[in-house]
């Protein structure tokens, strides 16, 4: 018999890994993809290299400074300006105050938008002046209200009714009255890019919410109407709807009745935007169990009654992101009125470019542009994401 | 109980719906409804360098746009009650039609088709454009037969694009045509040396040549192959509103041509009947067209005459006057007679 000796212990090998280890392993672990990382630094050089120089010595950014305004708000008067700031300020008095006596998500979008004034108030650039002041007072409004709103629980219920009457007001407020009101023509920039994906936002929900309910409803004209609807809509692009609004609709428009522009463009976003909504709701719809409804029902609670309190709560909570996502596309899509000569952020840009002084600074403009869409979108995914947490969406 | 008012609730409804349609369109001149609106809207390009643009204080400026005050100045008395419609080329014809504005400057050129069939009037034209060739000077080309085999730019579904099949056909020349989407990547396109020859209206040319990397190594030809005469347009059958805009236009050349400008026109003094039936001093022009006795006044107190509006939008971008200067200079701007 042969003894059994053991020669030499052998070690685990080790998971840990040094940084020439992984470079090793997971960029030069053969010669082919040595080969490929090294095309991949080379180009990256350039990209960026390129990038680098562009940004940093041939583009001339003083475009953006200038027509910041513009950007803004378009050609809304400059003398009405304090309209835009009241409905800002007010807006912050409100989100503070919420943040105060919610706490919780409250708190949290409302410091992120605070975080935003304040990079406003200390841009290193020279904006105009009224746009940083409005950017402090919006700041410290915020911080103001939040403090006054945390031990104030019985400010509740107004705070609630200030943000229901908050959009009527707002679109009041904007639009003025009598003599000097200011027609809609005159709304650009951000602001209008803002106004149209609040307005399609807060409209294209309850559409959809009655499309989705009307897809499943037992009386066939309702279904079937519900269902042309959403299916005839969802088969078009948004841009042949915007185009529709702006040149047949003014066509069927009787007598000296006129829809202004803005206004055909909120009207085919809302609807544009409904029809998908009705798709999301829908799919929430279906996820709720059967027996829910038959609970509902055995207890003799009405249709409507069903819907608003056991089904249309659970339904609604399982497809917050899908809704959230269509939230942030509405808002993208708003970048097509351009297409109809509407100046919202991206369609400023031409009557900037107009300007023989700024001429040819289109990839400036654009990519100014780009990251203040980016900032936006990234912030409601964001909140989305909070929301969720929130609510335990996906943890049933 | 409750069905009985869901019904009447749905009959109002109903109601609320058709009224509008069943109201006859007022069969009233423009002219008064910019009088009782106290306002004129006025379509333009929202942004055509030197033309429409909107300026760093928020305030529409341009060639166009200063059209547009001065028919506010001569009707309203005051050329800051207008409001300017940017419009797409696609829907401008739209929105005059369904009267969303009530003229359109938005250079728009003058065509028996767009005449007849498209239910608008045109006024005298405010700019004469042409469709030219801009080249780099280092190839030396002096004629359009030169540019045999070369790559030429336009923009894409334009007449530009159809006026150089044209031109070119006519002439036997055989060449590369590269068609862009968009104006600034033509331009671009064309800087990079990507394209030989780019075709476009003289004003964009001259206007986008500034912006190049060396402006002075290119040249615009001294060929015109296209006519395209801009003027403001009204919507088909307003004679009186159609008669106050084209005179609006007269009255800027008129002004030119009796050297009546904005420094001078309110201490202007002479004999000329003609002239202080133009001041309004005498005579009733203002009465005949439905306008204050001082419209012509107004008009050259708030943007200038022919000259001033040329020299402050389109000499600042490099244009020169060319055609558009006064008959009695060799142009083709010929103002009828005021009487």
């Amino acid at each position: 018999m042969e003894e059994l000796t053991f020669t030499q212990e052998i070690k685990p090998p080790s998971t840990k890994k040094g940084p020439i280890r992984w470079l090793k392993d997971n960029l030069f672990s053969n010669w082919y993809n040595t080969v490929l990382t090294l095309f991949a630094i080379v180009f990256l050089y350039f990209l960026f290299k390129g990038v680098y120089t562009w940004v940093f010595t041939q583009a001339k950014w003083a475009v953006i400074p200038a027509n910041l305004q513009i950007l803004s708000v378009g050609s809304y008067p400059r003398e009405q300006l304090w309209r835009v700031a009241y409905v800002v300020y007010v807006l912050a008095i409100l989100m503070g105050l919420s943040a105060g006596i919610w706490k919780g998500l409250n708190q949290q979008i409302t410091s992120a938008v605070a975080c935003i004034g304040a990079v406003i108030t200390l841009l290193p650039i020279h904006v105009n002046t009224s746009v940083r002041e409005a950017a402090v007072i919006a700041t410290i409004l915020i911080a103001v209200s939040y403090v006054f709103g945390r031990d104030r629980q019985n400010l509740k219920r107004w705070v609630i009714i200030g943000w229901v009457l908050m959009f009527p007001w707002m679109m009041f407020m904007l639009r003025g009255f009598g003599e000097n009101a200011i027609s809609t023509i005159n709304w650009g920039g951000l602001l209008l890019t803002l106004i149209l994906a609040v307005v399609g936002i807060v409209a294209c929900f309850p559409i959809g919410v009655l499309l989705a309910l009307g897809r499943r409803s037992q009386l066939p004209a309702i279904r079937w109407i519900s269902i042309a609807y959403i299916e005839v809509v969802r088969g078009m692009p948004l841009v042949t709807i915007l185009f529709m609004g702006s040149l047949m609709l003014p066509i069927f428009m009787p007598g000296d009745f006129q829809l202004d522009k803005v206004v055909r463009a909120m009207i085919a976003l809302t609807l544009f935007s409904a029809a998908y909504m009705a798709e999301n709701v829908r799919g929430g719809l279906q996820a709720v169990p059967r027996g829910q409804y038959e609970a509902a029902q055995a207890v003799g609670l009405s249709y409507p009654k069903t819907m608003t309190f056991i089904v249309l709560p659970q339904a609604l909570r399982s497809v917050i992101p899908a809704i959230v996502g269509q939230f942030i596309a509405l808002f993208k899509d708003t970048s097509l009125v351009s297409i109809i000569a509407l100046s919202e952020l991206l369609g400023v840009s031409d009557n900037i470019l107009g300007n023989p002084k700024w001429t040819g600074l289109k990839p400036e403009l654009y990519l100014f542009i780009a990251v203040v869409y980016f900032i936006f979108t990234f912030a409601m995914s964001y909140v989305s994401q909070i929301v969720e947490a929130d609510l335990g969406v996906g943890k049933h | 109980m409750k069905k009985k008012w869901f019904r009447i609730i749905a009959l109002a409804l109903t109601a609320l719906l058709v009224t509008p349609l069943l109201a006859d369109k007022h069969e009233s001149s423009i002219l008064d409804k910019v009088k009782k609106r106290g306002k004129l809207v006025c379509g333009v390009n929202g942004g055509l360098p030197g033309f429409g643009f909107l300026a760093e204080d928020g305030k529409w400026s341009g060639f166009d746009t200063d059209f547009g005050r001065a028919i506010a100045a001569a009707v309203l008395g005051n050329a800051d009650k207008v409001e300017f419609v940017p419009l797409n080329a696609a829907e401008r014809f739209t929105a005059l039609q369904s009267g969303e504005i009530d003229v359109l400057i938005r250079n728009t050129t003058w065509t028996l088709g767009r005449d007849t069939e498209l239910n608008t009037d045109f006024t005298p034209p405010t700019f004469y454009d042409g469709q030219g060739f801009m080249v780099p000077k280092s190839l030396n080309i002096k004629s359009l037969n030169q540019l045999d085999g070369a790559s030429i730019g336009v923009t894409a579904g334009s007449t530009t694009e159809l006026n150089l099949a044209d031109t070119m056909r006519t002439l036997g020349v055989k060449y590369n045509e590269v068609t862009y989407e968009d104006i600034d990547t033509l331009y671009s396109s064309y800087d990079a040396g990507r394209v030989d020859a780019v075709t476009s209206d003289k004003s964009q040319l001259v206007a986008r040549r500034k912006d190049l990397k060396n402006p002075d190594d290119h040249v615009i030809l001294d060929i015109t192959v296209s006519k395209e005469p801009l003027g403001p347009l009204t919507i088909h059958g307003d004679n009186k509103w159609n008669d106050v805009v084209s005179w609006v236009v007269y009255a800027t050349f008129f002004a030119e041509e009796h050297n009546i400008t904005q420094k001078n026109v309110k201490t202007f003094k002479t004999e000329n009947p003609e002239i202080n039936r133009f001041l309004g001093e005498s005579g009733e022009i203002g009465k005949k067209l439905g306008l204050p006795k001082d419209w012509a006044k107004q008009i050259i107190i708030s943007v200038g005459n022919y000259g001033e509006i040329f020299e402050r939008n389109l000499t600042p971008i490099g244009l020169p006057r060319g055609v558009n200067k006064p008959w009695t200079e060799g142009g083709l701007l010929y103002s009828m007679p005021f009487r």
